[in-house]
């Protein structure tokens, strides 16, 4: 080890591995997971959004599951719970559209203060 | 790569958990995550101990953090199907607390909601054999932050400020003893970390260097750089081969990052470590001897001053704390003295880490601020008595300790009023008691475990504490006098003031607070021929009171010794044909044969117990339905 820089570079990248684990997160992804959800293809949109988490490198989000059967939504259904904010529901998503999601709402957020 | 898992698996990989099985849980996971295609999203991990080890083998989700207990094999299907897949939780493996309502969150549980984990922030959290995992969680930054910005005086400062004070038993303050060892002169010096564990049911110090390994190495390398040292050793004892293997894994992987070995961020600062291997000895914990078995010699204490911080290792100055000591260095100088000073009480900063034992629901290990009660730990972490039993008493500090009577179940649990009670911190271990356990024969079999592994050096401890064990034999077994408590008092006293080491100065610790607190029990084993809590053997007897047997022959069937026999004579005790109501009563299975016995009453012989071949099993009294057998 050369530096306090170096450990915090080491830090920084396995931060992304233990993530789920302990970190205070940003912005829940919860995809509806139920029979009907599993039909109209919510896997594919979770894929879709854990892909772009990576892509964009980003660490302090979490995507979890719940199975229960939106009566009024249509599927594939992905809320997004934001601390200190209402929550926000997406219905009808298609892979395309959880990748738009995840950049509007951290991306273009992390641009906007500046990070 | 960003490697990000949505939903991370964690399987307790601690002693507890390998004993109970959960390496074949971990391959079950493994197994069955990439059957189901989930390689890419879900991450199984192994960790060190989660605390609850007599709920093992146990798993964790997170990000929810869904605790699942005593997992085998074959559930892992179906928490791969309906949790991971899902998002449903399996709620035949989720925790049941005592009002039995499902709790589905570890942070929901009562034994870990209470908990303040600051030594074993990260067990049961990371992976010990990764020490990314270690610096993702700011391990190391400790350890740069002292060698680039800190003077050695200013790390010892920081520690003495903080009111830190070792764990190992006698809490003395670590940072003066920092200050003792970098002043000493001599050269080399020496930083030694203390991972024997004697005291039998601790496993703190073993959970530690199992969950968290790194923690200690840090603190280790920063210690080394506040003394002037530039070599330590970790003695552990051999009974721990999986500390042992996580710690030299530990090792390797800081010397690879370069946070061992030479010129560590730069500073020019050199530290390394090795392992060495303990005996096993009760006596190897106590650092003179320690310092002996080290340097290969027989593990016998020798007199202090002079200190080991003055004459240690190979005579030089050598610095010692125990594990758990250890790991609480790298938060303190992360979050700052001041943060440490204001946990904990007036003379006992921090936390403490106690291995719950004994009658109580939840055993394992809990982390809780300095200055928690007694009442607190036992009933709201440890989750109370099993059975609704009563709390008699608790024994901290193990076999060199005392007992914590009822009266005083609010005593705050911090060195100085623990001292007071005639008990001590000692290392942790606290063994809760119910009204079920004889204090005299808890006492003896404390001071027969210190007889044992007195090391004989000195009088007092060889022969004293067999005097000691030989009168608390035989209060036991109904051959006490007059006097014997008195005896037990002087000798006690005297081998406290003469023994050489603190082996022989607590051994008597157990027979001076039992007989402090329950005195009226040994008494009514001496004077009454009594065990009032009914253990030991010989000072009763179990008897068919013959007005309530009805000669249906159960306990005889039951007895292992065939102690139960027809009597010779005919007693005729029992006067008119039995009412059914009392077979009535019985439990459906035995109601036929009962009532045929009834019947055939009258023909058989009064049973007895035959004294000389019962073994006071106990069986007979559990078989009976009509109660009809006492114990006296
Ligand atoms: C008989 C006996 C056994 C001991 N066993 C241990 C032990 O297993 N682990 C330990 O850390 N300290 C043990 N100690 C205390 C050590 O002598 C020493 O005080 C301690 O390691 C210092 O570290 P600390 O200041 O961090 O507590 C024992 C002491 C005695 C008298
Ligand atoms: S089981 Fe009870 S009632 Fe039956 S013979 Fe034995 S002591 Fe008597
Ligand atoms: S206590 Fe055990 S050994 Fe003695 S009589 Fe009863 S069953 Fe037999
Ligand atoms: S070893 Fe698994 S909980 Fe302690």
């Amino acid at each position: 080890m050369k530096s306090i820089g170096e450990l915090e570079r080491i830090r920084r990248e396995a931060m992304t591995g233990i993530g789920p684990r302990v970190a205070r997160t940003r912005v829940t992804f919860v995809v509806h997971m139920g029979t009907d959800g599993l039909a109209a293809g919510a896997r594919d949109v979770m894929m879709a959004i854990l892909d772009e988490l990576r892509r964009q490198g980003l660490t302090d989000c979490l995507v979890t599951q719940t199975d229960v059967t939106g009566l009024h939504a249509k599927p594939p259904v992905v809320d997004l719970l934001i601390p200190g904010h209402a929550s926000l529901t997406y219905t009808r998503v298609t892979p395309e559209d959880a990748r738009r999601i995840v950049v509007r709402h951290l991306v273009a957020a992390r641009a906007a203060v500046g990070q | 790569m960003n490697s990000f898992y949505r939903a991370h698996v964690l399987v307790c990989a601690g002693a507890g958990c390998v004993s109970s099985g959960c390496k074949a849980v971990e391959q079950a996971l493994w197994a069955e995550v990439s059957q189901q295609g989930l390689d890419e999203e879900v991450k199984v991990i192994q960790t060190g101990c989660v605390g609850s080890c007599d709920q093992g083998p146990v798993v964790v989700v997170y990000p929810e953090g869904t605790f699942y207990r005593k997992v085998r094999p074959e559930d892992v299907p179906e928490i791969v199907e309906e949790h991971l897949l899902k998002g449903r939780p399996v709620e035949r493996l989720l925790y049941k607390d005592e009002s039995s309502e499902l709790v589905v969150s570890l942070e929901d549980i009562g034994f870990f909601k209470r908990q303040r984990k600051i030594v074993l922030r990260n067990c049961g959290v990371i992976n010990p054999e990764d020490i990314t995992e270690y610096i993702a969680r700011d391990g190391y930054e400790a350890l740069g932050r002292v060698l680039t910005e800190m003077a050695p005086e200013d790390v010892i400062d920081i520690v003495k400020r903080s009111g830190l004070r070792g764990r190992g038993g006698a809490g003395f303050p670590t940072g003066v003893k920092w200050g003792f060892t970098a002043k000493a002169t001599g050269s080399p010096k020496y930083v030694v970390c203390n991972a024997d564990e004697g005291d039998p049911g601790a496993f703190m110090d073993r959970s530690v260097l199992e969950g968290d390994p790194h923690s200690v190495i840090e603190a280790m390398a920063i210690a080394g750089y506040a003394v002037g040292s530039n070599q330590g050793y970790i003695y552990v004892r051999a009974e721990y081969p999986l500390a042992i293997e996580r710690l030299s894994i530990a090792i390797k992987q800081a010397r690879e990052y370069g946070l061992l070995g030479k010129n560590i961020f730069s500073t020019g600062f050199d530290f390394d470590l090795e392992i060495r291997m303990g005996a096993g000895a009760f006596v190897c914990g106590e650092e003179t001897a320690l310092i002996a078995s080290i340097e290969g010699r027989r593990g016998m204490p020798h007199p202090k001053p002079p200190f080991p911080a003055n004459e240690g290792l190979w005579g030089k100055p050598t610095l010692i704390n125990n594990v758990e000591t250890y790991a609480n260095i790298p938060p303190i100088i992360l979050n700052g003295p001041e943060w440490f000073a204001g946990i904990g009480t007036e003379k006992s900063k921090g936390t403490k880490v106690f291995a719950l034992a004994g009658k109580i629901n939840n055993t394992g290990l809990v982390e809780v601020p300095m200055g928690t009660t007694l009442r607190e730990i036992i009933y709201e972490v440890g989750g109370g008595i099993p059975g609704g039993r009563k709390f008699k008493a608790a024994q901290t500090g193990g076999p060199s300790g005392g007992c914590i009577p009822a009266e005083h179940l609010d005593v705050p649990m911090e060195y100085d009023s623990l001292v007071k009670l005639g008990a001590m911190m000692g290392s942790g271990g606290l063994i809760v008691m119910d009204d079920h356990t004889c204090m005299v024969d808890m006492a003896r079999f404390f001071l027969q475990f210190t007889q044992d592994e007195s090391c004989g050096k000195c009088t007092p401890c060889r022969e004293g504490t067999k005097v000691m064990l030989d009168i608390l034999t035989r209060i036991t077994e109904g051959k006490g006098q007059e006097g014997d408590i008195e005896l037990l008092e002087d000798l006690g006293k005297t081998i406290k003031n003469t023994a050489l080491c603190g082996l022989g100065q607590t051994a008597p610790n157990p027979v001076l607070s039992t007989i402090r607190y329950f005195r009226n029990e040994y008494e009514a084993h001496i004077r009454e021929r009594r065990c009032p809590a009914g253990v030991c053997q010989a000072l009763f007897k179990y008897e068919i009171v013959q007005d309530k047997c009805r000669r249906c022959g159960l306990c005889q069937k039951a007895c292992p010794a065939g102690a139960i026999e027809e009597s010779v004579e005919e007693l005729d005790l029992i006067g008119e044909e039995p009412a059914m109501a009392g077979a009535a009563e019985a439990g459906a299975g035995v109601r036929a044969g009962v009532a045929t016995a009834v019947a055939t009453r009258s023909k058989r012989k009064p049973l007895v117990i035959n004294q000389d071949k019962c073994l006071k099993c106990g069986v007979c009294m559990r078989e009976c339905r009509f109660q009809a057998i006492a114990r006296v």
